[in-house]
């Protein structure tokens, strides 16, 4: 009987990117990356600052073309595909609460927008009266009284706020992918924690497939099933399941601390 | 005397509310400063006097102006969206381009003149109004139509495409992840702002019974300033729509300028005044605003 074959949800084949291309500050980042994503699965991608983990993340979104290689989701070769038509598979929380919702909307506007993502935006009525109660039993998933306020503007969130909102908007419609980018550094503790572990719950509860870029190693070792560390374009860890368990915080630091030395810091 | 002038205010005041709520659109909505309006006013009046010439009903001749207004607009924002030419280059491209279509309409005359024609304010409609609301025609039906196109661009912003134009003007990034080219929707919006400039453009023409290639000198001055004073002066009264504000702003600013006329300031000077006005404007929204230093 012929082993059944699972094809991966995101392949990355003979990625090649570089920076500044014919400038003196040229710089190459991936010459020859390959990486792949299964479906189901929560990865937490670590690394320094350049190692290629939000380059990673906007090649996959299309916020930025390579240079060389293919891209596929779900078996589709996207390469060429424009950002805001993968948009359509894809769901993405930013560092900045500000871009995952329109301030001057109110939540209510911003929930029935997301809600009709991929459908057509055409002349009948933006917020169906009829979804509002859907809408606020959603918001109570966040815990934050949301479902009181859903006449204000969300300019008027705090950061906290609006990036749990932004949580709830990106996986409001059913997506293939989650891409977390570093969607928790610019709260503050209180905040970060819980939006974490509102990101853990959604992404367990509506199964999705997620990507997140942390520099908190501790997010990364608690969260996900598989952990990637980048260096320089390269997967230089990837450890998944028990494999990952069994990682801690002190061994990340172990390897941060190598390629530091390596690099003559 | 006294009462022929407000009329006048607000008469004037109401055709340019249409253009003032096409540039709020623009302007406040998506954050483009769009210069095409100096040339599709003139459009809307240039289309008016053509067909209304030809015998066409002056009520589809509101429409075409609209839609002819629209496509201006629109290629403006293909020129933004699609060639990557900076907003304000693209409207001065238009608005340069519009000059000579404008001719063409016309048929190569700067100012044609339509009178005893049939208009929107002589035939039609306005004739079964009684006779002592008869005199004040004109004022009831730009008032009418500010209403109308007020209500329909309300309406319009709460359907499911207008909260999108919404989302589009506060943050692009946001309507790329709901899978639409935010380019796509500074086009609609472009398109609908100049479709109503050119509306006005088309009213005017008919109230004066003449569509004059020069008069979109200052328009883009003049809808900001009626923009940034409604949007500015009824800023905190909660219950007004912008929409609303831009209207009183346009009376407002209509008023402004009547005043000076009025005081004695020479016709010469409008253009200046209409400058001074726009920057004064501005700078008290910024003194408006806590330390002054927010951008306008």
């Amino acid at each position: 009987m012929p082993e059944e074959i699972i094809l991966p949800l995101v392949e990355f084949k003979h990625i090649k990117k570089t920076f500044n291309q014919g400038s003196v500050n040229e710089s190459l980042l991936f010459e020859d990356f390959n990486f792949s994503v299964e479906r189901g699965q929560f990865i937490s991608v670590v690394g320094s600052n350049g190692s290629g983990k939000t380059t990673l993340l906007n090649l996959i979104c299309g916020s930025l073309m390579p240079d060389g290689g293919t891209i596929s989701l779900g078996g589709y070769d996207i390469t060429r595909m424009p950002e805001y038509k993968r948009s359509a598979h894809i769901g993405r929380v930013f560092q900045d609460p500000s871009i995952g919702a329109c301030p001057s909307l109110t939540i209510l506007e911003n929930m029935a927008l997301a809600d009709n993502k991929g459908k057509s935006y055409n002349l009948t009525r933006g917020v169906s009266k009829k979804r509002i109660d859907y809408y606020k039993q959603q918001l109570e998933l966040l815990h934050l009284g949301l479902e009181d306020k859903i006449n204000m503007p969300v300019g008027l969130l705090s950061g906290g706020q609006r990036q749990a909102l932004a949580l709830l908007i990106s996986t409001l419609t059913p997506i293939e992918l989650l891409i977390l980018d570093e969607h928790t550094a610019a709260l503050d503790p209180k905040s970060s924690e819980n939006v974490m572990e509102l990101t853990d719950k959604f992404v367990r509860e509506k199964k999705l497939t997620a990507i997140m870029v942390t520099h908190n190693l501790r997010y990364a070792v608690e969260y996900g099933d598989r952990l990637v560390m980048m260096h320089k374009g390269i997967a230089v860890k990837d450890v998944a399941y028990h494999e990952k368990d069994a990682c801690t915080v002190d061994d990340l630091l172990k390897v941060f601390n190598t390629i530091s030395i390596e690099c003559g810091n | 005397m006294a009462f022929g002038l407000i009329e006048t205010v607000f008469r004037e005041g109401f055709i340019y509310a249409l253009m003032a709520m096409g540039v709020l659109i623009t302007y406040k909505i998506l954050d483009f400063p769009d210069l095409s309006v100096d040339g599709t006013f003139p459009l809307g009046a240039c289309v008016a006097a053509a067909l209304i010439t030809l015998g066409v009903n002056p009520w589809l001749a509101c429409i075409a102006a609209f839609l002819a207004g629209a496509f201006m607009g629109s290629i403006t924002g293909l020129l933004h969206v699609k060639l990557g030419i900076t907003d304000l280059l693209s409207g001065i491209l238009v608005m340069t381009a519009s000059w000579s279509i404008n001719l063409i309409i016309t048929g190569g005359t700067a100012i044609s003149q339509f009178f005893n024609l049939p208009t929107i304010f002589n035939s039609g409609i306005v004739k079964a109004l009684p006779d002592a609301l008869y005199t004040h025609r004109q004022l009831i039906l730009v008032f009418l139509l500010a209403v109308i196109v007020k209500l329909a661009l309300d309406y319009f912003l709460k359907t499911k495409s207008g909260l999108l134009l919404r989302a589009g003007g506060d943050n692009s990034r946001f309507v790329t992840g709901l899978a639409h080219n935010p380019g796509h929707v500074k086009i609609l919006g472009l398109a609908i702002g100049n479709g109503c400039t050119a509306l006005a453009g088309c009213v005017l023409a008919q109230l004066n019974e003449n569509a004059d290639v020069n008069a979109g000198k200052g328009m883009v001055v003049m809808a900001l300033a009626a923009v940034i004073i409604g949007t500015g002066v009824f800023r905190r009264v909660s219950f007004l729509k912008l929409t609303t504000m831009a209207v009183f702003g346009a009376i407002l600013y209509k008023a402004c300028l009547q005043a000076a006329l009025l005081l004695g300031l020479p016709s010469t000077y409008l253009k200046l005044l209409m400058a001074v006005l726009l920057t004064l404007s501005i700078v008290s929204q910024k003194i408006g605003k806590k330390g002054g230093t927010a951008n306008a």
